[in-house]
C-alpha cells in the first residue's frame, strides 16, 4: 500500500502547513507554498486541511500505486492523467492497484498537491512532514523525491480494489471570492518610507516580471529596479512568508516557503496571507502588480477565503458520507 | 530601566518590536529577555518567536485569536495591545545568560582558506590571529540564516574584515569572520564570511532531540585544538563526534 516514484520530477516534495516554533533556531518553516490547495486537495479526501500531501512542480514525478486508494489534485494543473487519460483536478478520484498517474504538460499554476485519504506514513521531524532540503530533514529522508521512493499509506483501501479508477462525481469550487486576481496586495513595510518618490510610485505602478531565478525560497522581480534614499544597512530582523525585500542591485525578491528565519535587506512591503496562494502558483515571465492595503483588509480576506475553505470541508465530508 | 522601543507589522500575521537598529549588549539583553517572557506564558497562538540582534518578532496564528476580537479591532491591534502590556511589566530572566561552550577550532591551513588574507590585510601573523581569535569571550546575540547559525560578536578591531563579495561553498564546522562577527557554519553552505578554522562539534545534527546546540544570549570561547593535550585532542577527533560527547563543552560558570 504505498505509491512509487518510477520516474522522477524536477522538484517534489512532501509537504504539510510547515514546522513552526523553531526558527529562534534558524530553523525556517518550509511547508506548502499553496497552503489553499493544499487544504482543497486534503479535503476532496476527507482528510484534515493540515494533512501532509505530496508538493509537485512541472516535469512532475510520474507515480505508480501499488494498492487501490482515494486521492485528490489541487492547485495547478499541470494535465494529470491516469493509465494515459486525462483526469481532472479538484475532483476526488478512487485509483485501482497498477494505475499510474502522470502530469502532461502545464496549463495553470506552479504547483500542484497530491493527497491520499489518511495520509502517508511517514516520520515527523520537530512536529511537521515538511521536507527541510538544507537541513536534510522532514518529509521523505529529506529531500526532493527519487525514482524508486515508496511512500507508503498510512491506511489500506477498506473497499474492494476496482477494475479501474473511477472519478468521483463532484468537483471541489476553489475560488473564494477574490475580487482582484490581478494584483498583489500588500501592506507596507518598514522601510517603505526609504524609497525615493519615484520608486514608491513604480512599485505601486509598474508590471514586474518574475525571473527564471525563482524558487522555493523566494520570487526574483525583474525589469523596474528601485531607489532607496539611504545606504543604512540594517542588522538582521525576522523575516516571513510574502516580505517584499529590496536587494543591493535595486531589484525586489518576494519570500516564499523555504523563506530563511532572519535577514537584513530593507523591507518594502508583505504580500497579504491571503494572497499568499495566488502568489505561490505564479511562474517565471509572469506579470506581478502590487496594489497597496491595510491590516484590517488583510485580515478580512483572510478569514474570507478560510470561511470559503470551511464551507468547502463540510460539503465534502457530506459527499463523502463522513 | 526601561528600553525604548516600537512595534509595526510585518504582514498580516507577523510583528516586530524594534529596540532601534543597533549591535549593542544591552538592547540584546532586553530583547533575548523579553524572548523569555513571552516564551514562557506558553501561548498557543504565538507561532514563533525570532529574537535577533535588537529586534524580537512575533508569528501569530489569526484563526485562533479571531475570538478574542471585537467589532472594529484588528488583530494586530489586539496583539500590540497585548505585547505592550506584557512589556510594561518587569521581568527577572535567568535562562542561558551564564552558560559558556568552549568550541575547539582547529585553525590548520587545510581547514582555513581565508586565514592568510587576513593576516596580509590586519599585517598580523596566523599565531596572532589565532591568539586573537581564542582569547575573548563571544556572547550570541542571535541564531539565524541557517539552522544553528549562530552570529557571535565582537572579535577585536585587529581581526575584524568585511565579507567576501560573492559567496563561497562552505564546509560544515567552518568558522568564520565578518566585520566584528564571529560565528560557525553548521551544515554545508553558500557563504560570505572569511574562513580560519573548523570545529569537529556538531552545532546541529538533525537525530538528536534538540538539533541545535547554542542558544541566544549564551556566551562562546573558541579554543585552538591544537593547545590541548593529544589525549583529550584524540577524543575530540574524528570531525563527526558524536552529540553525547558535546555535552562536555558546555559548562555552567
Amino acid at each position: 500500500m504505498s505509491v512509487r516514484v518510477i520516474k522522477s520530477g524536477i522538484h517534489d516534495t512532501i509537504q504539510d502547513l510547515g514546522r513552526y516554533g523553531y526558527q529562534q533556531y534558524g530553523i525556517n518553516p518550509n511547508g506548502a507554498m499553496d497552503k489553499y490547495s493544499m487544504a482543497v486537495a486534503n479535503m476532496l479526501v476527507g482528510n484534515k486541511m493540515s494533512g501532509a500531501v505530496i508538493e509537485l512542480h512541472f516535469p512532475s514525478s510520474v507515480f505508480l500505486f501499488t494498492r487501490a486508494c482515494l486521492m485528490a489534485i489541487s492547485g495547478a494543473d499541470f494535465s494529470p492523467a491516469i493509465n494515459g487519460d486525462p483526469v481532472e483536478i479538484n475532483q476526488p478520484i478512487v485509483v485501482a492497484k497498477n494505475d499510474i498517474l502522470q502530469f502532461q504538460k502545464p496549463v495553470r499554476g506552479a504547483r500542484c498537491y497530491l493527497a491520499i485519504d489518511e495520509g502517508f506514513e511517514l516520520e515527523p521531524w520537530l512536529n511537521s512532514y515538511s521536507t527541510n532540503t538544507k537541513a536534510q530533514a522532514g518529509g521523505l529522508k529529506g529531500r526532493a523525491l527519487m525514482k524508486d521512493d515508496e511512500i507508503f499509506f498510512k491506511k489500506d483501501y477498506p473497499y474492494k480494489n476496482p477494475n479501474s479508477f473511477k472519478i468521483l462525481p463532484w468537483k471541489a469550487t476553489t475560488s473564494w471570492g477574490d475580487e482582484d486576481p490581478g494584483y498583489l496586495y500588500i501592506i507596507q513595510g518598514n522601510e517603505w518610507e526609504q524609497l525615493t518618490e519615484e520608486s514608491k510610485q513604480k512599485f505601486m505602478e509598474a508590471e514586474f516580471i518574475i525571473s527564471g531565478h525563482s524558487d522555493r525560497m523566494a520570487y526574483k522581480l525583474e525589469n523596474n529596479p528601485l531607489t532607496r534614499r539611504t545606504n543604512e544597512e540594517l542588522v538582521s530582523t525576522g523575516v516571513g512568508f510574502g516580505t517584499i525585500q529590496l536587494l543591493p542591485d535595486g531589484n525586489l525578491i518576494i519570500l516564499a516557503a523555504d523563506h530563511q528565519s532572519t535577514g537584513g535587506y530593507p523591507r518594502m512591503g508583505h504580500v497579504i496571507s491571503a494572497h499568499h496562494a495566488k502568489l505561490a502558483q505564479m511562474n517565471a515571465g509572469d506579470v506581478v502588480k502590487f496594489k497597496l492595503t491595510d491590516v484590517g483588509m488583510a485580515e478580512r480576506l483572510f478569514f474570507k477565503q478560510q470561511q470559503h475553505l470551511k464551507l468547502l470541508q463540510t460539503a465534502c465530508k457530506n459527499r463523502l458520507g463522513a | 530601566m526601561a528600553f525604548e522601543y516600537k512595534i509595526y507589522s510585518l504582514g498580516d500575521s507577523t510583528l516586530t518590536i524594534d529596540y532601534g537598529n543597533q549591535i549593542n549588549l544591552e538592547l540584546n539583553k532586553e530583547v533575548i529577555s523579553r524572548f523569555h517572557q513571552l516564551q514562557s506564558l506558553q501561548l498557543p497562538w504565538i507561532k514563533d518567536l525570532i529574537p535577533a540582534y535588537s529586534s524580537l518578532t512575533i508569528h501569530y496564528d489569526m484563526m485562533q485569536l479571531v475570538k478574542n476580537i471585537q467589532s472594529q479591532q484588528t488583530i494586530f491591534a489586539w496583539v500590540k495591545n497585548f505585547v505592550e502590556e506584557k512589556l510594561k511589566q518587569d521581568y527577572d530572566h535567568q535562562a542561558s545568560e551564564n552558560e559558556l561552550i568552549r568550541i575547539p577550532v582547529c585553525y590548520d591551513p587545510e581547514y582555513a582558506p581565508d586565514m592568510d588574507h587576513i593576516c596580509s590585510l590586519k599585517n598580523i601573523t596566523r599565531e596572532e590571529l589565532i591568539k586573537e581569535h581564542t582569547s575573548n569571550t563571544y556572547r550570541i546575540y542571535m541564531l539565524g540564516f541557517l539552522p544553528g547559525f549562530a552570529y557571535m560578536g565582537e572579535v577585536n578591531d585587529t581581526i575584524a574584515v568585511p565579507r567576501k563579495q560573492k559567496p563561497v561553498q562552505v564546509h560544515a564546522g567552518s568558522v568564520g569572520i565578518a566585520g566584528k562577527q564571529t560565528g560557525v557554519y553548521p551544515l554545508d553552505s553558500p557563504g560570505g564570511w572569511q574562513i580560519i578554522g573548523r570545529t569537529p562539534m556538531k552545532l546541529f545534527d538533525v537525530s538528536r532531540d534538540e538539533p541545535v546546540m547554542l542558544r541566544a544570549g549564551m556566551s562562546v570561547q573558541f579554543y585552538d585544538e591544537k593547545s590541548v593535550s593529544p589525549e583529550v585532542r584524540e577524543s575530540v577527533s574524528p570531525l563527526d563526534r558524536g552529540a553525547k560527547e558535546d555535552d562536555r563543552y558546555i559548562k555552567k560558570q
